[in-house]
């Protein structure tokens, strides 16, 4: 029998090498399936994780692409803290994004200092609402708020596609399913740094996506409504207990994560489409999950692990490019990156254990003494 | 998400060795008169086979011995009581015959042959069924269909449904094949269990108290039904700690008490007053503790207090009325399953009733308020379980005071936890109370048993509430921690604190109750002087034989 078993103390140097150990460890399996598959495994590594950082303009490009999952991520650490499973932050996202689209596109000659509040209020409560319905279907009927908020994200795409082709579409567009541009007090500008000048697409969104970040860790490890979230999460009945709610924290976590994801998808359209369209997500609400585990639920830590997740975006993007690579094995190479992460995390918090069945028996009875 | 299901089996993990842990913890001994003089041997029916014998059976937990060379025998035919307390060594003495444990010394015998029984499938085939206090079934299949997957497999479901129908008529059972089993009640799916025992033509049927979630109606049935097996010659044994059905039921009775056989008796000649002194021993109300006054203001009072069975298993609560002194400890005595659990919550307030007027805390009405609510207007709360009810094991004692003090004044100024002050009190706790933590940052997981409950305890006795409400302070914890946890208590009823102690253990009722309750079957007994108090009283309470029914009842 196998088992993995807590550690009591993680040694801090423990804690240190595990993402060094679990990036080396990648490059090992990496190189050895692009030599199998033909490619230089240098070449492909470099394509990989440093090309795509090799120039100042690439960095606020990876910090563009980190921007919506560093906003998505810092939600969604609320809902898994509290051991509720919203997937369905695309959907939100989506939403967000129509909601912000409607004040961009129905009052175009608001001045600027009241469109950007007002676009991301609109887009807080176009993701808020749709997270209520998960949130409520389960406080209500006790419904299971992994399958609703998933299906509820196929139902935002159909909308916004709907949306896009029928409705809003802009009349000028020749047939394609896209809105009007958004007026420039409508669209998030790029950061302009003194002596430097532009770093790429680098915008405004991101210096809000790492305050935001830096407020969600304030909110969850300072504020008593983050000790309530914590404690729901990691045993229910002494939440009941302590006198909190089990239902206002649902709908409390669903909101919050609801209305990041929706100020991810304005600020997604806002700085880098200027219009909606079909797809204006990269499956950011998806990937997102990923970055919110990687970041152990810590929304500080979601900053370096929505740029990790980033940087193997861009990379696999860059090795398509460059080398040829056919996109199903950057896939799997992105794959193996978060693999070893994972489990390198898991390895530092749990060692393991192998035993006879036989012994195993002893074992537990010893430790009854 | 890989991470999440990790700290999932981490918590089930750390919740797991509590329950064998309320199982299998030793208690102190008491002091009980000594009862190897006293065993009673009663003439085995001659005329019957000898089916099961088991002599000198002995199984150790550590250094906790749960069963002590216990000797039994049954026979054909019989329906035989195992009667005891919590703890006494039931539960293991029917898992070993089941197989689910092995002894550690001692002979089982089958039919006079020497066996050793290796599992539950092993002894089904032997002809040993069971049925267990909490079966699960699966509510969406029909009857017929749950009872195929018990059974080998080859039997199509239209012959085991004839097989069904056949043996319910003649055993007067009432079971529907066809029916859904999320239709049936509790009583029904209960008979549903037997039959799929009965199907494989047991000459043993093993009973884990039966009857604590039928309604008396279906225990009158069920009593019916096996008497029925017993004429056709299975032999039954009933696990139960309820004299009167155990009287009415079985023809004999084995007796233990912590892990010992105190004797096996004869029900028709034993009045339930004798089984209840068997079964808990004597003690008398003892002078442990300063004298209460009799005339303190009630602090709390409950009032007409029902609730409904919350779940299929749980036990309802019936018109509960209490009155807590100043300067008293007021227990509830109680076999476990008799309603603690649900009163426990009733009281914290995680469950609240809907009508108006049924909690008071000094004449206010606090039917309606939350845990929160009433920890602010001055109780404090200890439930049962430790890992996961009192405390998060996973957080810091600090992030564990918050949790009963996040209402009280300064823990959070807007919304904001003040820090200081969180580890401050948790650490004032730990030095009041003598709580040993391997450092500072410790989470509630790295304490011991007896440390953690006495930091659960202390952190409510800090805040000096009016009235206390604790429910098994003891269970499971080191016999120097338990003293201190109960001076702890006795002193904060003497600085004029109302104490409500929820507890099973006897020994501890006497120790320092000054009134003694007792929960039965979701009833509570009038609270009794515990000064002069006898044992047997309490344990006819708790057995639910009336006292006032006489000697011979």
């Amino acid at each position: 029998m196998i088992s993995l078993i807590p550690r009591k103390d993680i040694p801090l140097a423990l804690t240190v090498m595990t993402p060094i150990i679990a990036i080396a460890l990648t490059l090992i399996v990496g190189a050895i399936i692009f030599a199998t598959l033909g490619y230089d495994p240098l070449r492909a590594l470099y394509q990989f994780f440093i090309a795509p950082v090799s120039r100042p303009d690439q960095i606020g490009d990876l910090f563009v692409k980190a921007c919506p999952l560093i906003i998505i991520a810092s939600g969604l650490v609320f809902c898994y803290r509290a051991n509720v499973w919203n997937i369905g932050a695309e959907g939100q996202l989506i939403l967000g994004a129509v909601f912000a689209g409607y004040v961009a596109l129905t009052f175009p000659g608001l001045p600027g200092w009241a469109m950007m509040p007002l676009m991301v209020i609109a887009g807080m409560i176009g993701g808020l609402l749709w997270a209520m319905i998960p949130a409520l279907l389960k406080t209500r009927f006790n419904t299971n708020e992994i399958l609703v908020s998933l299906m509820l994200t196929y139902v935002a795409a159909l909308l916004i596609d709907w949306i896009v082709r029928g409705p809003w579409r802009d009349p000028m567009s020749f047939g394609f399913p896209l809105t009007k541009m958004y007026e420039d007090a409508a669209l998030i500008s790029r950061i302009e740094l003194p002596g430097i000048g532009y770093l790429g697409q680098l915008h405004w969104g991101v210096v809000g996506a790492l305050l935001l970040a830096v407020g969600a860790w304030f909110v969850l490890s300072r504020m008593l409504v983050g000790f309530q979230v914590k404690v729901m999460g990691a045993a229910p009945r002494a939440g009941r207990f302590a006198g909190f709610s089990p239902s206002f924290v649902t709908v409390m976590v669903l909101g919050i994560s609801g209305a990041a994801a929706g100020v991810a998808g304005m600020v997604e359209v806002s700085a880098n489409i200027g219009q909606l369209q079909p797809d204006i997500s990269f499956g950011y609400g998806f990937t997102a999950i990923i970055v919110a585990f990687l970041a152990r639920l810590n929304p500080l830590a979601v900053i370096g692990a929505g740029l990790v997740v980033a940087l193997a975006e861009l990379g696999g993007d860059s090795a398509q490019i460059a080398l040829g690579m056919p996109k199903v094995v950057t896939g799997v190479f992105k794959g193996i990156l978060l693999f070893m992460l994972l489990a390198g995390e898991t390895f530092n918090r749990f060692h393991v254990e192998i035993r006879l069945p036989k012994s195993a028996a002893t074992k537990v009875s010893a430790g009854q003494n | 998400m890989l991470l999440f299901f990790f700290e999932q089996v981490q918590t089930a993990a750390a919740l797991r060795p509590h329950l064998s842990e309320a199982f299998m913890t030793a208690r102190p001994r008491t002091k009980t008169s000594t009862n190897s003089a006293k065993k009673a041997v009663v003439a085995a029916p001659t005329h019957q086979t000898l089916l099961l014998n088991a002599s000198g059976i002995v199984k150790r937990f550590g250094n906790f011995t749960a069963n002590d060379d216990v000797s039994f025998s049954i026979y054909e035919g019989e329906i035989h009581a195992l009667l005891g307390e919590n703890g006494a060594g039931k539960s293991t003495f029917v898992k070993m015959v089941y197989g689910l444990m092995q002894p550690d010394s001692g002979v089982l015998e089958w039919r006079g042959q020497p066996v050793t029984i290796t599992g539950p499938q092993h002894a089904r085939d032997m002809g040993i069924g069971m049925v267990f206090q909490h079966f699960s079934l699966f509510q969406a299949l029909t009857v017929a269909e749950n009872i195929q997957l018990a059974l080998p497999a080859g039997e199509s479901l239209s012959g085991l449904s004839d097989r069904v129908r056949r043996m319910s008529a003649e055993y007067g059972i009432g079971v529907d094949p066809d029916a859904r089993v999320h239709n049936l009640s509790v009583g029904q799916q209960q008979r549903v269990e037997i039959m799929r025992c009965l199907l494989q033509n047991p000459s043993l049927l093993i009973m884990d108290e039966p009857t604590s979630v039928l309604t008396p109606q279906e225990t009158d049935q069920l009593f019916d039904v096996l008497r029925r097996f017993s004429d056709s010659g299975v032999a039954i044994l009933f696990i139960s700690h309820k004299l009167d059905e155990i009287r009415a039921l079985t023809s004999r009775a084995t007796v233990l008490r912590r892990g010992i056989n105190v004797g096996t008796v004869d029900t028709d000649t034993r009045s339930a007053r004798q089984l209840a002194e068997m079964m808990v021993g004597e003690m008398v109300g003892d002078v442990a503790r300063n004298t209460a006054p009799s005339d303190g203001d009630v602090l709390l009072e409950i009032s007409h207090l029902s609730r409904p069975r919350p779940t299929q298993f749980a036990t309802p609560l019936r018109k509960i009325s209490l009155q807590a002194r100043q300067g008293e400890i007021l227990a509830i005595a109680g076999i476990a399953g008799n309603g603690q659990d649900e009163l426990m919550e009733a009281m914290i307030g995680e469950w609240r009733a809907e009508s108006d007027g049924i909690i008071f805390l000094k004449g206010l009405d606090i039917t309606h308020a939350g845990p929160a609510v009433r920890r602010n207007a001055g109780i404090g709360f200890v439930p049962e379980e430790r890992n996961g009810h009192a405390a998060v094991p996973t957080m810091s004692l600090a992030e564990n005071n918050l949790l009963t003090s996040h209402s009280l004044d300064g823990a959070v100024k807007n919304g904001v936890i003040d820090d200081d002050a969180m580890r401050q009190a948790a650490a004032d706790v730990a030095t009041a109370f003598d709580v040993r933590l391997p450092n500072e940052n410790s989470l509630a997981s790295a304490l011991s048993g007896g440390n953690l409950q006495k930091f659960v305890v202390g952190r409510e006795i800090a805040k000096s509430p009016e009235v206390l409400i604790v429910s098994q302070p003891t269970w499971g914890v080191d016999v120097g921690a338990a003293m201190f946890i109960r001076s702890a208590m006795l002193e904060l009823a003497a600085k004029g604190s109302a104490v409500v102690m929820i507890s099973q253990d006897l020994e501890e009722v006497f120790m320092i109750a000054h009134r003694i309750a007792v929960l039965y079957d979701g009833h509570l007994s009038a609270a009794m002087d515990a000064t002069g108090l006898t044992a047997e009283k309490v344990g006819l309470l708790m057995g639910g034989s009336a006292a006032g029914k006489g000697p011979d009842a």
